[in-house]
């Protein structure tokens, strides 16, 4: 565990970056330092590497003062990924993956092994091995910066809004993936960003600063959204954070109805004999083919919009699908894209109140987190 | 008789004995001012409050005419080569320093920190990250520094028999055998143009690492240097 202990930086000329901060970042999972720029947020993150050496306080790591170890043994025990990669442009890719290894002494053959392991594991093709970074795209080299900080197996990696100059199909991808690795590989990772959409995705607690180094609130995601602790922390937010807060419930408690589902070939009694206003027509398989009006002649159908996947998918992925949907109801399918049953918006809205009911005053942070921030963003 | 390459037997060498001194005269001066140039550069990158001194000093060093320091130099190592070679790998200081401190400091911010953050030390982090990097700098630097050393080394006439092909020159006058002043500029030229060759072919050899249209850029810098070579 590292631990933040009333950690004050005061440079020579008065400014304060960092004041009487405090934090306990848990071992395996991913605690984010979000905040505005000027907050301190990148000031703290190198006061654990001692890239920056505080003021007052102690920083503490597995119970000892990280400024009574010795710097470079300390650095090289923590992977650092930095933003736009930082790579080394005169070394190969392979090369640059395995620079702390051969800091550390490691024999050539056996650091590029690992070089070659860790290109597979950020999902990077092996032939880029031989490559120079100017010759890699900017989300392909920060995969290798990545690569390049995990080389040694630290247990700790600090990473300095590493996602935030790719463009965000590319970031998206990148936190995927870093949530992947971060299931494969149980790092202690501390995360800087300004990006609060990226804190609440990636963040298992996420610490909000405000100007001047100060903590503003610390809590997991799905509490940060339900309880700001102040205004700061709201406007931090946005407006949308009901919105998002739906994210970190699931939708499988969902009440599915197969009432207004009718086979594309099914018999015209059928047709007639159903209430509803919208009956959803499925093809042969079951997947869905789109909304018919009671009444019409079937001859065009309104489109069904982007299904969601329940037990997978929050509940916000489902209220999205509901208010995009040109009748007011969402479809939910199985794995294979086979229609399970519609549901309107009605159904979900109570679904999200019992939801509220349950989740206070202790939200479960985990079903179906960070699935689809950006569906509805 | 009096042919193109027939030197003068006071000069105690044949032409090609004299392109032999000439290019040692020359080149080790501008590789000792490199061994100089690189700790220096080191400091500068370090302290920057350092550089603009360090850089005021190499330019008065350069302003001082070499017959100066012969003058001084000649108590100590005497009519030697060395007196020559001296304030050459001086003046080399006033292209080279600049050339690799700017090279050093043109590393992006990122790939400093990452290095930093991996367990570099500063020395390592020099010479493995940031000295590689400004290699295209360092050696415009160097082409310069050595097509001007190829130059000077001539002035070493003044003090009897150390200026190489200089010696050439002074010996058409004595004797009177213009064809033996132009033998010797045309020799120098080709030097300068072969060494300055062989330094870019060095560059493309050490920057694999460089996109082709990036090769044109860091070519920049070159004109500012060649100004500043030209000015002597």
């Amino acid at each position: 565990m590292i631990r933040i202990d009333s950690v004050t930086k005061r440079y020579p000329d008065g400014t304060v970056a960092v004041d009487r901060l405090s934090l306990e970042i848990p071992d395996r999972s991913i605690t984010v330092l979000v905040g505005p720029s000027g907050c301190g947020k990148t000031t703290t993150l190198r006061m654990i590497n001692r890239m920056v050496e505080p003021t007052e306080g102690t920083i503490l790591l597995d119970g000892e003062d990280v400024q009574r170890q010795p710097v470079t043994a300390l650095r090289r025990s923590m992977g650092y990924v930095i933003q736009n990669a930082g790579l080394f442009q005169h070394r190969t890719i392979a090369d640059n993956i395995a620079t702390v290894p051969r800091l550390l002494g490691w024999g050539k053959r056996r650091a590029r092994e690992r070089a070659a392991e860790l290109m597979e594991r950020v999902g990077l093709d092996a032939s880029l091995a031989g490559r120079y970074p100017y010759q890699l795209s900017g989300g392909q080299q920060q995969r290798v910066g990545v690569a390049r900080a995990l080389a040694a197996d630290p247990p700790v990696l600090l990473m300095d809004e590493p996602f935030s100059a790719v463009d965000p199909v590319v970031r998206k991808g990148l936190q995927d993936e870093l949530l992947r690795i971060q299931d494969e590989l149980g790092k202690t990772i501390v995360f800087v960003t300004h990006d609060i959409d990226e804190a609440v995705k990636l963040g298992t607690m996420v610490a909000v600063l405000r100007e001047g180094g100060r903590l503003a609130q610390y809590a997991p995601p799905a509490e940060l959204l339900s309880d700001p602790a102040d205004a700061f922390v709201e406007d931090f937010l946005g407006a949308d954070r009901g919105i998002r807060r739906l994210s970190f419930f699931t939708s499988d408690a969902l009440e599915l109805t197969t009432d207004a589902v009718i086979p594309a070939d099914a018999p015209a009694e059928r047709l007639a004999a159903a209430e509803a206003p919208y009956l959803l027509v499925t093809d042969a398989e079951g997947r869905p083919l789109g909304w018919r009006e009671r009444g019409s002649d079937g001859g065009r159908l309104l489109s069904h919009g982007r299904p969601f996947r329940p037990g997978t998918d929050s509940l916000r992925a489902a209220l999205d699908c509901a208010v995009l949907s040109p009748t007011g109801w969402a479809v939910a399918v199985d794995a294979d894209g086979r229609v399970t049953g519609v549901v309107s918006q009605q159904t979900i809205g109570e679904a999200i109140r019992a939801a509220h009911s349950r989740a206070e005053p202790d939200p479960d942070p985990d079903p179906a987190r960070g699935e689809d921030e950006k569906v509805a963003g | 008789m009096n042919g193109f390459f027939d030197i003068p037997s006071d000069l105690q060498h044949s032409w090609a004995g004299l392109v032999g001194v000439h290019l040692r005269e020359a080149l080790l001066p501008v590789a000792a001012g490199l061994l100089l140039a690189l700790p220096l550069a080191l400091l500068c990158d370090r302290f920057r409050w350092l550089y603009p001194p360090v850089l005021g000093l190499t330019t008065v060093l350069y302003a001082v005419p070499s017959l100066a320091f012969f003058v001084v130099l000649i108590d100590w190592t005497g009519q030697s080569e060395l007196t020559v070679m001296i304030p050459l790998a001086l003046y080399s200081l006033v292209v080279l320093v600049p050339a690799i401190a700017d090279g050093v400091r043109s590393v992006p911010d990122e790939t400093l920190s990452a290095a930093t953050a991996m367990g570099f030390g500063p020395v390592r982090r020099y010479l493995q990250v940031q000295l590689p990097v400004a290699a295209p700098a360092v050696i415009a630097g160097l082409r310069v520094a050595t097509a001007s050393s190829i130059s000077l080394v001539s002035v070493g006439a003044l003090i009897g028999n150390q200026g190489a092909l200089g010696n050439l020159m002074a010996a058409a006058q004595k004797y009177d055998r213009p064809e033996l002043a132009a033998n010797a500029v045309l020799t120098t030229a080709v030097l300068a143009i072969l060494c300055d060759a062989a330094l870019v072919a060095l560059r493309r050899a050490l920057t694999p690492w460089m996109p082709r249209s990036g090769r044109e850029r860091t070519a920049v810098p070159r004109e500012e240097l060649l100004a500043k070579g030209a000015a002597r």
